[in-house]
């Protein structure tokens, strides 16, 4: 074996420019037709389909050496799984700078969440996905899919819907909820609860979705119209942070009482909350400890 | 109150990957420590494990293939995983034109379609015959021992010559009329590397996404076939296994020039015959499996998947195995692998989405009881 084809040294981002150029395209068809799942030869990465392989091409793709990058996994910067992203970006993109705090990013890798700070015109967010395609619970042929998309036809998405009302008296899907977009296409939003769902309609930022496995991208573009599939006497609702009086549970770490709350069992067997997403939470904690400081 | 959420995950991985070498290094601390496991060695004596990662890999690098072996553990997904992972870092700089199989170096050619065919069976290496007694002399080999039997052997070959070629059992069939002539020999072939499978998807790609599919995966939806969920009831004309020549244009000449050679297994299937849809005479159809390295349950699982995707093609799938999508969306290793290991991260926020629907419509149920 000769040196060179044992050295580490990788293209930036990775991948080679072909691939990356080609992912680029296939981001701004998507962003053309809003909701529309663009096909793409995704690429095998060194980490596990399922792990973000398709938001992690998007990024590669995307950053640059000017880029500052967040990357979070469940709300958190901390996760093993955001650690182990944001390490590689970091190894095969030199000179980039990473950070956890969602202001001052400039671009944002996610995995089931969308940060509770609203994003601004200057930043892109890449959701990763699992299932690009929300008319699978009711249609496995991807054949099929694809013409019931092209005619706007989620018919059989909204029975799914009626029946839940009439079995359970309440829609029963909990996240990945099937989102409207631009008044055709129907989209699976990635994992996201449903309290993130209405930050992907007029957003400021634009959104990006990759499905590395499925090998599909699309887009909710900068100010697009995003609406979840309801029904006007049953509409959309999000999570319920509400205690048995009805009152609305604050973090136990800041005390935010707008936020997504991931529930706790402590080890005395007590139910805890705390704010799913770390960098909020942390801010919130800050912004307390200096109230604090001040003199009254 | 500390942030309870998956704190210290840089530590973590750091201390998973070494409690993995741990695993690899262990025996450094035993009195009679072995050898590291040399690239050679299993390039040489785990070859068949080779070819399969090779193959699965989908990329012709035997050395890398054992590297990525050695650094997996042996866990042959993880290591074709590695090895697609390094290709995605390579550009695509040529392209060769379709290969003739019929030029092929042969170590082994049979047919169970005919006693003998032009040119002869040659059973070549297999274990096909093979009692699988457990060979207990094997449990403490020297290198003296290896050196002797590799020589005796040598020595005991008569030296016959071999042709440099030998003539394929269909052509046979074909020019006696029993299998329709090559017709498409020109159409490009798709490139699953360059483009995505938007179905229906042309026959190439099918065979492409088949010869780097997981040879598990391939087996058990071909056995499904086999078993009585399709019929496609195969005799296998014939399974030649040998060095491919791959040509590639001379960069100046474009003179088409032999720029190395690969190990490949090639299986071509024989099933019952057909009406023509003209009204021309019935044939037999035929099945093409072909891979990567010394595969055979592989090549043979695909060339019945040929056969059995090209009549759900013509006729609607009537069975799983028929169904395109069904058998080439789900026979990838790395792609089934990474996802079944991806539930093991954390779905917290899911699943308190979940908790919230459920609590939520028990609440809904109580009320109404």
């Amino acid at each position: 074996m000769n040196a060179v084809s044992r050295s580490n040294a990788y293209n930036f981002g990775f991948l080679d420019e072909y691939a990356k150029k080609e992912v680029r395209r296939a981001i701004l068809k998507a962003i053309a037709i809003p909701g529309y799942q663009v096909p793409y030869a995704s690429r095998e990465m060194p980490m596990g389909r399922g792990f973000g392989t398709g938001g992690l091409q998007l990024t590669l793709s995307l950053i640059g050496p000017n880029d500052v990058l967040k990357v979070i996994d469940q709300g958190s910067d901390d996760s093993v799984n955001a650690v182990n992203l944001r390490r590689f970006i970091e190894m095969t993109c030199p000179g980039v700078s990473t950070t956890t705090k969602t202001a001052e990013c400039t671009l944002i890798q996610s995995r089931h969440r969308i940060p509770e700070r609203p994003l601004t015109s200057k930043q892109i967010i890449v959701l990763q996905v699992p299932y690009p395609d929300p008319l699978v619970v009711v249609e496995p042929s991807e054949d099929k899919r694809k013409t019931m998309h092209g005619e706007a036809d989620y018919s059989r998405l909204l029975v799914k819907l009626y029946e839940d009302i009439v079995k359970f008296d309440e829609i029963t899907i909990s996240h990945r909820y099937p989102t409207r977009i631009n008044d055709h296409y129907v989209i699976d939003p990635s994992p996201i609860p449903r309290w993130d769902v209405p930050k992907l309609h007029a957003s400021a930022a634009l959104i990006l979705f990759g499905a590395g496995r499925e090998k599909k991208i699309y887009a909710v573009p900068p100010h697009t119209k995003a609406e979840p599939l309801a029904f006007s006497d049953v509409p959309f609702r999000v999570e319920d942070f509400r205690d048995e009086q009805g009152r609305r549970r604050a973090c136990a770490r800041c005390g935010c009482t707008d936020s997504f709350l991931d529930e706790f069992v402590t080890d005395s067997g007590i139910k805890t909350y705390q704010c799913s997403d770390s960098d909020w939470c942390n801010e919130k904690m800050a912004l307390a400890r200096q109230t604090e400081g001040k003199p009254a | 109150m500390g942030y309870v959420a998956i704190k210290g995950g840089g530590r973590a991985i750091a201390g998973a990957a070494a409690a993995t070498e741990f695993l690899r290094t262990e025996e450094g601390l035993s009195d009679t420590p072995a050898e590291p496991l040399g690239i050679h060695a299993i390039l040489h004596q785990l070859r068949y494990l080779v070819d399969r990662v090779v193959s699965e890999g989908g990329v012709y690098h035997p050395q890398f293939a054992a590297l990525a072996i050695k650094q997996s553990l042996g866990d042959t997904l993880e290591a074709a995983f590695a090895l697609r992972a390094w290709r995605s870092t390579r550009p695509r700089l040529s392209t060769t034109p379709p290969l003739d199989t019929s030029r092929m170096r042969l170590i082994r050619r049979i047919s169970s379609a005919f006693k003998d065919i032009p040119g002869g069976q040659m059973l070549g290496p297999t274990p096909d015959y093979a009692l699988r007694l457990l060979r207990m002399e094997l449990m403490d080999e020297s290198p003296a021992a290896f050196r002797a039997f590799a020589r005796r052997w040598l020595e005991s070959c008569p030296e016959t010559q071999l042709p440099d070629s030998f003539p394929k059992v269909l052509d046979a069939l074909r020019a006696e009329g029993l299998l329709p002539p090559v017709t498409s020999r020109t159409q490009a072939a798709f490139d699953i590397t360059r483009e995505p499978l938007v179905f229906p998807v042309p026959r190439s790609a099918q065979l492409a996404t088949m010869a780097r599919a997981e040879t598990g995966s391939l087996l058990a939806i071909a056995y499904s076939n086999m078993r009585g969920y399709g019929d496609v009831h195969p005799t296998i004309a014939e399974l030649r296994v040998g060095y491919l020549p791959v040509m590639l244009p001379h960069p100046i000449t474009n003179e088409l020039t032999e720029v190395g050679e690969v190990l490949i297994t090639e299986c071509e299937v024989v099933a019952m015959y057909e009406a023509s849809d003209t009204g021309g005479k019935p044939m037999f159809t035929m099945g093409y499996g072909a891979c990567f390295g010394h595969n055979e349950v592989k090549a043979i699982s695909m060339a019945i998947l040929d056969r059995a995707l090209q009549k759900g093609m013509k006729d609607g799938p009537g069975n799983p195995s028929e169904d395109p999508e069904f058998v080439l969306l789900h026979v990838d290793g790395v792609d089934s692998m990474g996802f079944a290991s991806h539930y093991k991260m954390p779905h917290y926020v899911t699943f308190q989405s979940d908790l919230d629907r459920l609590r939520t419509t028990q609440q809904k149920q109580g009320e109404r009881a």
